[in-house]
């Protein structure tokens, strides 16, 4: 298992009596898009948490490119290029679309401790994050607010925020969440268009995503991983489909 | 074409120009001396809307700065050190530092109990200011002379030190918006407006937000500097909470994050005072012996009605 990016083992987090991570491993190589899929309540954004660093593990540890950051904080891990979407869309809603993108550049652009110069005429910035926003079809609407954008853009203009700091790992949480079939379909396009570029943790309910994009899936149960593996032996198994594709699929 | 906030900006600093003689002409310096009362606390308010306003930090204990600058100058003088060159560079640092301090402990925390400690660290400050006899205690103490500066401008000459302080309001709000726009200051906006996000993309708001604290302890402790030399008297109550409450009543009042706004708030709200204290046309026993009644029934009306303060009835829709 040299050959991988994020390594997860024996990861426990408890809330109270709740087991919300019980005893994860999971490995994805570079290059890898995996998908997370499982029920309401099976722990899978409580998992995204903590590969991102929002949440603490009770034990167990994360290892990202070799290095332990089962401990490191949030910011610190996105500079070792481990970036993250959110299920509620996280934008900055009084900034314009591309001050938002600018502003994530900004944050991989050496400190900001810098008081005079306007950011918004800084083209070290506003050229790379129109070059992103043209990259998520957002081109047009990178002078409007973020708040007065539709829901389907404001997830388009998280993902290019997301690939702002050129990560390594991309950690998508639902990113079709909320979007009518053709936007989602449009966003299942884009990511697709990624693929290979980026290793991507995509965490999805829409099946339709799933088995478009991933290369391996791992099913989360109660917080437990019950099974991982390509989509085609994933469809095929059993215990999964008792646990989660036969209610819904 | 300027944004219309930006018009009445300037009109405004027009017409706190025009001030010193309109006052003269018609005999009133009274005029002159509440005028520059209300530039002295629209700086202490431009400070405290950097971290309030645009850091969302609700710092409910910024009269220490004006405390400390006050007592800087004040201390200073009475042990007959009257150099401003001295003074005031002085009162700006010992303030900076008390709000790294204050700062490095409070915003590591957030909501009601980054208010409760900064309020806390600040009732500190103003039963030590009261406790210290030989500077008058309770009652405090004149300023035994004004900020000298060797000669370049006096103090003493009232309408000098009007335009000193105009000079500095203008350069100080421009610093702001300044540093408001920067990288820098889109830290602090951004961490605001969602501190999630914020750390996702990579930054920790802490060292920005406490910087943005110390920058704004430090140019209210300028206000400060002033504000003693204003009264040419100095005494606790310049750190005493509801001197913290009014500085936040000047930032609401006036339109959190908006340039203008803090200027607006201190004009509204000492203008009010003034006239709701003072004037004929009240009947004293229901209106004069109970202004802040009346101020506040005002304060509660703007807050519900111009819930962007007063700089945004002249908003653009767009800032």
């Amino acid at each position: 298992m040299s050959s991988a990016l994020l390594e997860v083992r024996q990861l426990c987090k408890s809330f109270g009596a709740l087991r919300a991570t019980d005893q994860v491993d999971l490995a994805v190589s570079e290059g890898e898009t995996h998908a997370i899929i499982g029920p309401n309540g099976a722990g899978k954004t409580t998992l995204i948490g903590q590969l991102a660093g929002n949440l603490r593990p009770d034990s167990g540890s994360i290892h990202f490119s070799g290095e332990d950051v089962t401990r490191l904080a949030t910011h610190k891990r996105s500079h070792r290029g481990l970036s993250r979407s959110f299920q509620i869309t996280s934008v900055y809603r009084n900034f314009s679309a591309l001050e938002n993108v600018s502003l994530a550049i900004q944050a991989h652009r050496g400190h900001s401790f810098r008081f005079w110069k306007p950011a918004r005429t800084e083209r070290v910035l506003t050229d790379p994050a129109l070059e992103l926003l043209k990259k998520v079809n957002l081109e047009t609407r990178a002078d409007v607010l973020a708040a007065n954008l539709a829901h389907g853009e404001q997830r388009q203009l998280e993902i290019a925020m997301a690939l702002a700091s050129r990560p390594r790992l991309l950690l998508l949480d639902e990113p079709v969440a909320g979007m009518g079939i053709e936007e989602s379909q449009r966003m299942i396009g884009f990511l697709a268009g990624l693929k290979g570029s980026a290793t991507m943790i995509l965490v999805e309910h829409d099946m339709d995503a799933v088995f478009a994009l991933a290369d391996r899936i791992s099913v989360l149960v109660y917080g437990r991983i019950i099974a991982t593996g390509t989509p085609a032996e994933i469809r095929a198994n059993a215990e999964v489909r008792r646990a989660y594709l036969g209610e819904d699929a | 074409m300027p944004a219309p906030r930006t018009l009445v900006l300037f009109a405004l600093l027009a017409v706190l120009a025009a001030v010193p003689p309109l006052a003269a002409a018609f005999n009133e310096p009274f005029y002159l001396d509440l005028f520059r009362r209300i530039m002295i606390f629209s700086i202490a308010a431009l400070s405290l809307n950097l971290i309030l306003g645009y850091g969302g930090m609700v710092s409910f204990g910024h009269a220490a700065y004006l405390g400390i600058g006050a007592y800087s100058v004040g201390i200073l003088a009475f042990y007959d050190i009257t150099s401003g060159w001295l003074q005031w560079p002085l009162a700006i640092g010992a303030s900076a530092i008390l709000a790294a301090a204050i700062g490095a402990v409070s915003i590591r925390t957030s909501g009601i109990y980054f208010i409760m400690i900064t309020l806390a660290f600040t009732q500190m400050l103003y039963y030590f200011g009261i406790s210290l006899e030989e500077f008058g205690g309770d009652d405090g103490m004149r300023l035994k002379a004004k900020s000298d500066f060797s000669g370049l401008i006096d103090l003493n000459d009232p309408t000098a030190f009007y335009y000193l302080v105009l000079a500095l309001l203008v350069v100080l709000l421009w610093l702001v918006h300044r540093i408001v726009n920067s990288r820098f200051g889109r830290v602090i906006r951004a961490a605001h407006s969602n501190e999630a996000r914020t750390r996702a993309i990579g930054l920790s708001p802490y060292p920005y937000r406490l910087a943005a604290f110390v920058i704004a302890g430090a140019i209210c402790g300028l206000a400060g500097a002033l504000l003693v030399n204003h009264t040419a008297y100095l005494t606790p109550d310049f750190m005493n909470w509801t001197r913290s409450g009014e500085l936040m009543f000047m930032v609401i009042l006036g339109g959190i994050a908006t340039t203008s706004g803090p200027l607006l708030g201190a004009a509204a709200l000492l203008l009010l005072e003034d006239w709701l204290q003072g004037s004929d046309l009240l009947p004293k026993d229901w209106v004069r012996d109970h202004w802040q009644l009346y101020l506040g029934l005002v304060l509660i009306l703007v807050v519900v009605f111009a819930k962007r303060g007063l700089a945004g009835l002249f908003a653009g829709r767009h800032e």
